[in-house]
C-alpha cells in the first residue's frame, strides 16, 4: 500500500471526478405553536433563563405529559405537502440517555411508528439543475434545554460549572430522515432549502437557523464512481447554516477521498465540524455509540390519525414552493433566478401570481415585478404587495407595453404614478398623452425636422460614424416628447439617411 | 359525632348539617395524631397549619351553604404525591428535601371536596416493596402488632387509617401496593381501573400499572372518596375520557344472581391451614349472601410475577432518570456532570430502587429487549385475555389478597420472597382492572400473639368499579370482620 500520508493529498478535480459521494440529511426543525410539546408553556423563541418552564417541562416529580394537537397537525400536513403516507397508528416512544439540558434524561420521540413515512423532496440548484430525495420519515419529538458554560469562552473544556436554561426544553421538533439520494454539496443545500421554505410556506415552522430552529445532520460516505455499494459513512453534525452545511460536506467528501486515496479506510463515526477551523474532527467512534433503550412512553396513549383527517387536511394544502418554481419556469419562461426570488417572496409570488392570471404574460410581468416595482417597493420601504399598485393594473400596463401602445419610457413613468396614486395603467397613459406615436406621416415628418436642424451629424453619419444615429433617435424622441415608436423612428432615420 | 373512630360519611354529614365544625375535628385530631404517630410512624410529616387553614375554609364554604362530600374529614396523603409547599420525598433520600410547588390532581380534588390534610404518609423507597421496609426516612408498624409490617408500599397510609390515625388515605398500587397493606391493616383499599384517578402529581414508578386509591374503614367510605378523586383529567394522557357513575349511592346488600370466580390456580393449597380455613369461611360466606361460586381459569397467572418484574422495572428505570441531581432534591459534586450523577445516584437510591434500575435497563438494553420486555408486554396482552374469558363465566373474582398476614420486621430478607406477597394482585394490576381488598378474618400468625387480619381480594371486569364497590359492600355487611379486631392501645405519652 502507498505510505503518503493522507494530508499530502491534494484534492484535484480528477479525484472528485474519480468519486462519487452519497448524503443522506437529517434536520431538525422546530415547529411553530403557541405552546410547549407535552405543557402549556408558550413555545417562543429566548427570554430570560427558566422562566418558560412548569412542572412538565422541567420533569418535576409526577409531572405527566400531554401531547399539543396542534404540533400533530403540523406533522400531517408536512408530511403531505412531499406525498408522505400518515400511517393510520403512531405512538411515542422514550430515547434513554442523561444529558443535563434533558429535563427527564430521556426525551420523547418516535422510533419504530412515525407519524409520517415516506416522501419525495423535490428541489432545485442555483444553476436550475432539478433533483429528488427520498424522505424516510418525518418524526415528532421534544427539543432540550440550553447549557451555557461558566469558562471564558463558554465552551466546557476549562468551566467549572454549567449553567441550564430550560425555556427550549419541550419545544416541538420535527425529524425529517432522508434517504442517501444526494451527490453533493450543492443538492443538500438545495434540499434543506426546499424544505425550509415549504415548512415556512405551510406555516408550521418559521425555520430560523440563526434561532436554531432549523438544525441539521449529514450522513457522508464516497464510492468509486460507477460503484452500486455504499462506502462506509460518517455522521457530521453542528451545522448551523446552510454555508457551513456546504462547507462541512465538502471538507468532509475531501476527507475521506484523502484516506481512501493514501491507502486508509474510512471508519464508521460521528464527526462534529469545526466552523473556525473549517474542517470536520472525530467525536465518537460506533462502538461507543448509545444504547437508547427506545421502549413506547407509558404516559402517552396511541396516536390514531383517521382517514378523513387526511383528506382534510389535503384539501387545504396550497402549492408548493417547487411547484410554484416549476410552473414559473416551464410555464412562463422565468430564468431559475428569478423564479427562486419569487418563490421566496411569498406575499410577492402570490401576488406575482394574480398579475399573470390577468396578463397572461409571466416573462413581460416578472421583469416589472422584480425590475422598477421591486424598485420602487424598496425606495419607500413598502412591500409590492402592500403598494397601491394593483396586480390587474399591471396587468394593464403589461398589455399597453407589449401591444407597443407604450414604450418603455412611457411604461416607467405609468408604474410611477400608479405606485404612487393607484388607479388605471390606461387612465394614466389617456390622461398624461403617453400613447406611444407609430403614425408614419407623423414621425416621418419629426425625422425630417431633426435632420434638417444637424447638418453637421448628418454628414458625419455618411461619412462612416454610425454611431451617431444614437444621437439622431434620442432627438427624434426628444423632438416627440418620448412617444415616438423608437424602432419606427430609427428606420425612418436609416432611410432618410440612404443606409 | 366523633372525629376519630367514625367513618367519612357520618363525619361529612354531621359537618354538612353544623353539627360540627371542621376547626373542631382538626383540633382533636392534631393531638391524637401526633401521640399515636409517635409508636405507629405512619407519617413522614404531619402538616397542622395547612389542616387548620382547610378546616376554616371548608367551615366557611359550609356556612356559605356548599355541601361537600368530604366536609371535614381527615385524611392522608402517600408521600409519593405532590402537595404545594408540602416535602414530598417518595420515602427516598434523594428527594428528602423537595417541597413540592404544585398539587396533584388526585389530592386536589379531594381537599376540594372539604377534606383535611393530616400529613404525608410513609412508604417503601417510591413505592417500590411490599413491607414499607423499603423507605429510606423512617419506620412504620402495623397498628394490630406493632412488632409487624403494616404491608407496603403504601404501608404509612394503611396503618394511619388501620390505625385510626385518619378516617381516609390515598395510597398508590402499582402491583398490590394499596390491596396487600389493606389487608395486613383491617380495612378496605381499593384500586380503580387503571385510568380512573389521575396520576398527574403521583412520582411515577411504573407508569402503565400505576394508579391512585382510596384506603378507608368501610367500602362506602371508599367508594365516597373514589367518587371524588375519580374522572378524567386533561392533565394525565391516560386518564380515561369516559363518564363516572357514582358508586356510593349504589350499594348493595345481597349477592343474589351474583356469580363468583375462583381461581383454580389460585388454589388454597399452599396456605397455612389456618390462612385457608378463613378464606374457605369467606367463600362460603359469598355463597350464603346469594352469590353462586365458579371455578375460573387463569392459566398465564402464574407468569403474572416475572411479567411484572420485567415491565415495571423497565419502566421504573426510565422514569427514575430524572432524579439526577441537576434541578432539585439531592446533588452530592463530582469532577464532572457524569460524576455527579453516579455520586448523586449511589447515594440517593436505597438497594431495592438500584436493584429494579438495574433490571429494567437490562431489559430494555439493544439485543435483549425483544427476549425481556416485548415478550413481558405479550404475556400482560395474554394474562388480560384470560381474565377477559374467566369473567364471560363470572361477575367478580375472588382470592386472597395475600398469602399471610402482616410478617414481622426483616422476615422477608430474600427479596423474591418480598415479591411472592404479591403474587395475586399483581395479575390483576397486570389486566388494569379494578380490585380491593375488604377484611375476611383474622389468625393468629405463628410466632405471634395477637390475631391479625386477613384481607379478600376482589377483582372485576375493566371500568366495573359500582359493582365491584357494591358486591364488596354486601360481604362487608354481612360479615362485619373488621369491627372484631381493634388495634393496638396507644398508652399517653
Amino acid at each position: 500500500m502507498s505510505t503518503i500520508a493522507p494530508e499530502d493529498i491534494t484534492v484535484t478535480p480528477e479525484l472528485l471526478e474519480k468519486y462519487e459521494a452519497v448524503i443522506g440529511i437529517e434536520c431538525h426543525v422546530e415547529l411553530k405553536t403557541e405552546s410547549k410539546m407535552f405543557c402549556g408553556c408558550p413555545n417562543a423563541f429566548g427570554g430570560e433563563p427558566n422562566t418558560k418552564v412548569c412542572p412538565v417541562c422541567l420533569a418535576l416529580p409526577g409531572a405527566l405529559p400531554v401531547p399539543n394537537a396542534a404540533a400533530i397537525d403540523h406533522m400531517i400536513r408536512a408530511g403531505l405537502a412531499f406525498g408522505a403516507t400518515i400511517p393510520p397508528h403512531s405512538k411515542f416512544d422514550r430515547k434513554n440517555y442523561f444529558y443535563p439540558d434533558m429535563p427527564k434524561n430521556y426525551q420523547i420521540s418516535q422510533y419504530d411508528m412515525p407519524l409520517t413515512q415516506g416522501g419525495v423532496v423535490r428541489y432545485w440548484l442555483e444553476d436550475g439543475t432539478r433533483g429528488e430525495c427520498r424522505l424516510t420519515r418525518i418524526h415528532l419529538e421534544e427539543d432540550t434545554g440550553k447549557s451555557t458554560h461558566a469558562s471564558a469562552d463558554g465552551r466546557l473544556a476549562g468551566a467549572t460549572s454549567s449553567l441550564v436554561d430550560f425555556n427550549r426544553a419541550g419545544v416541538p421538533l420535527m425529524e425529517c430522515v432522508g434517504e442517501p439520494d444526494i451527490r453533493s454539496a450543492d443538492e443538500a443545500v438545495a434540499f434543506l432549502e426546499t424544505l425550509a421554505r415549504t415548512f415556512r410556506q405551510l406555516g408550521v415552522s418559521d425555520v430560523k437557523m440563526e434561532e436554531g430552529s432549523l438544525r441539521c445532520d449529514a450522513n457522508v460516505s464516497i464510492r468509486l464512481r460507477g460503484a452500486t455499494e455504499y462506502g462506509t459513512k460518517a455522521e457530521i453534525k453542528n451545522m448551523n447554516s446552510f454555508r457551513s452545511v456546504r462547507r462541512a460536506i465538502e471538507s468532509e467528501i475531501a476527507r475521506q477521498i484523502r484516506v481512501v486515496e493514501s491507502g486508509g479506510r474510512v471508519i464508521q463515526e460521528t464527526r462534529g465540524w469545526d466552523e473556525a477551523a473549517g474542517t470536520t474532527h472525530s467525536q465518537r467512534s460506533k462502538e461507543q455509540a448509545h444504547d437508547y433503550r427506545y421502549f413506547p412512553d407509558p404516559d402517552l396513549v396511541p396516536i390514531d390519525v383517521t382517514a378523513e383527517t387526511v383528506a382534510a387536511v389535503k384539501a387545504t394544502l396550497p402549492v408548493t414552493p417547487y411547484e410554484h418554481y416549476v410552473r414559473y419556469v416551464d410555464e412562463y419562461g422565468i430564468d431559475t433566478k428569478r423564479a427562486t426570488q419569487l418563490v421566496d417572496d411569498a406575499p410577492l409570488a402570490a401576488w406575482f401570481d394574480r398579475a399573470v392570471e390577468a396578463s397572461g404574460n409571466g416573462q413581460a410581468t416578472v421583469a416589472f415585478v422584480l425590475g422598477d416595482l421591486s424598485r420602487l417597493a424598496n425606495e419607500s420601504g413598502t412591500h409590492v404587495a402592500e403598494g397601491k399598485v394593483t396586480p390587474e393594473a399591471l396587468a394593464e400596463l403589461v398589455a399597453l407595453t407589449t401591444s407597443n401602445a407604450i414604450n418603455s419610457k412611457a411604461a416607467k413613468q405609468v408604474l410611477e404614478t400608479l405606485w404612487n396614486e393607484g388607479g388605471s395603467a390606461k387612465a394614466i397613459v389617456e390622461r398624461e398623452g403617453l400613447a406611444q406615436v407609430s403614425d408614419r406621416g407623423a414621425i416621418e415628418k419629426i425625422v425630417d425636422e431633426v435632420l434638417a436642424a444637424n447638418p453637421k451629424v448628418v454628414a458625419d453619419y455618411q461619412a462612416g460614424k454610425l454611431n451617431v444615429m444614437g444621437f439622431l433617435t434620442g432627438a427624434v424622441m426628444k423632438a416627440s416628447r418620448g412617444k415616438a415608436n423608437p424602432s419606427l423612428a430609427q428606420e425612418l432615420l436609416k432611410e432618410k439617411l440612404g443606409a | 359525632m366523633d372525629p376519630i373512630k367514625d367513618t367519612a360519611v357520618s363525619i361529612a354529614r354531621a359537618v354538612n348539617a353544623k353539627e360540627a365544625a371542621a376547626a373542631e375535628i382538626a383540633e382533636a385530631l392534631i393531638p391524637h395524631v401526633s401521640r399515636v404517630d409517635a409508636q405507629l410512624g405512619a407519617y413522614l410529616q404531619l402538616t397542622p397549619e395547612l389542616m387548620r387553614e382547610h378546616a376554616r375554609r371548608v367551615d366557611e364554604r359550609v356556612r356559605a351553604g356548599e355541601t361537600l362530600p368530604l366536609a371535614g374529614v381527615p385524611v392522608a396523603i402517600k408521600d409519593n404525591m405532590c402537595l404545594t409547599g408540602t416535602r414530598t420525598t417518595a420515602g427516598s433520600k434523594i428527594l428528602e428535601h423537595f417541597v413540592a410547588p404544585y398539587t396533584a390532581t388526585a389530592v386536589q380534588r379531594l381537599l376540594a371536596a372539604g377534606a383535611l390534610p393530616i400529613g404525608k404518609t410513609n412508604l417503601d423507597e417510591f413505592a417500590m416493596g411490599s413491607s414499607c421496609e423499603n423507605s429510606a426516612l423512617g419506620v412504620t408498624r402495623n397498628p394490630y402488632d406493632l412488632d409487624r409490617v403494616p404491608g407496603g408500599s403504601s404501608g404509612g397510609s394503611a396503618a394511619a387509617v388501620g390505625g385510626f390515625e385518619a378516617t381516609l388515605s390515598l395510597g398508590s398500587d402499582t402491583g398490590g401496593s394499596i390491596r396487600e397493606p389493606a389487608a395486613f391493616c383491617n380495612i378496605v383499599g381499593f384500586k380503580p381501573t387503571y385510568g380512573r384517578v389521575s396520576r398527574y402529581g403521583l412520582i411515577a414508578f411504573a407508569s402503565s400499572l400505576d394508579q391512585i386509591g382510596p384506603f378507608a374503614r368501610t367500602v362506602e367510605d371508599a367508594a365516597l372518596t373514589y367518587d371524588v378523586i375519580g374522572g378524567h383529567d386533561p392533565l394525565d394522557a391516560t386518564s380515561v375520557d369516559r363518564p363516572l357513575e357514582p358508586t356510593a349511592h349504589a350499594l348493595r346488600e345481597d349477592l343474589r344472581g351474583v356469580r363468583v370466580g375462583i381461581v383454580k390456580e389460585f388454589g388454597l393449597g399452599q396456605l397455612d391451614a389456618n390462612v385457608r380455613a378463613c378464606y374457605e369461611a369467606a367463600y362460603a360466606d359469598l355463597e350464603k349472601l346469594g352469590a353462586e361460586l365458579v371455578e375460573v381459569e387463569l392459566p398465564t397467572a402464574e407468569y403474572g410475577l416475572a411479567t411484572y418484574y420485567l415491565v415495571a422495572p423497565a419502566e421504573c428505570s426510565s422514569n427514575l432518570a430524572r432524579f439526577d441531581g441537576v434541578r432539585y432534591g439531592l446533588r452530592v459534586d463530582g469532577a464532572d456532570v457524569g460524576e455527579m450523577y453516579e455520586k448523586t445516584r449511589a447515594a440517593g437510591f436505597g438497594p431495592e430502587v438500584k436493584r429494579r434500575i438495574l433490571i429494567g435497563t437490562y431489559a430494555l438494553s439493544s439485543g435483549y429487549y425483544d427476549a425481556y420486555y416485548l415478550k413481558a408486554q405479550k404475556a400482560r396482552t395474554k394474562i388480560a385475555e384470560d381474565f377477559a374469558r374467566a369473567f364471560a363465566r363470572c361477575d367478580v373474582i375472588a382470592s386472597p389478597a395475600a398469602s399471610t398476614p402482616a410478617f414481622g420486621f426483616n422476615a422477608k430478607s430474600d427479596p423474591v420472597s418480598m415479591y411472592l406477597m404479591d403474587y395475586y394482585t399483581i395479575p390483576v394490576s397486570l389486566a388494569g382492572l379494578p380490585s380491593l381488598s375488604v377484611p375476611c378474618g383474622a389468625v393468629v400468625p405463628e410466632g405471634g400473639t395477637r390475631p391479625m387480619p386477613l384481607g379478600l381480594q376482589l377483582a372485576t371486569p375493566l371500568f366495573t368499579e359500582r359493582s365491584l364497590l357494591g358486591i364488596a359492600h354486601a360481604y362487608e355487611r354481612a360479615t362485619r370482620h373488621a369491627e372484631k379486631l381493634s388495634p393496638v392501645e396507644i398508652a399517653a405519652a
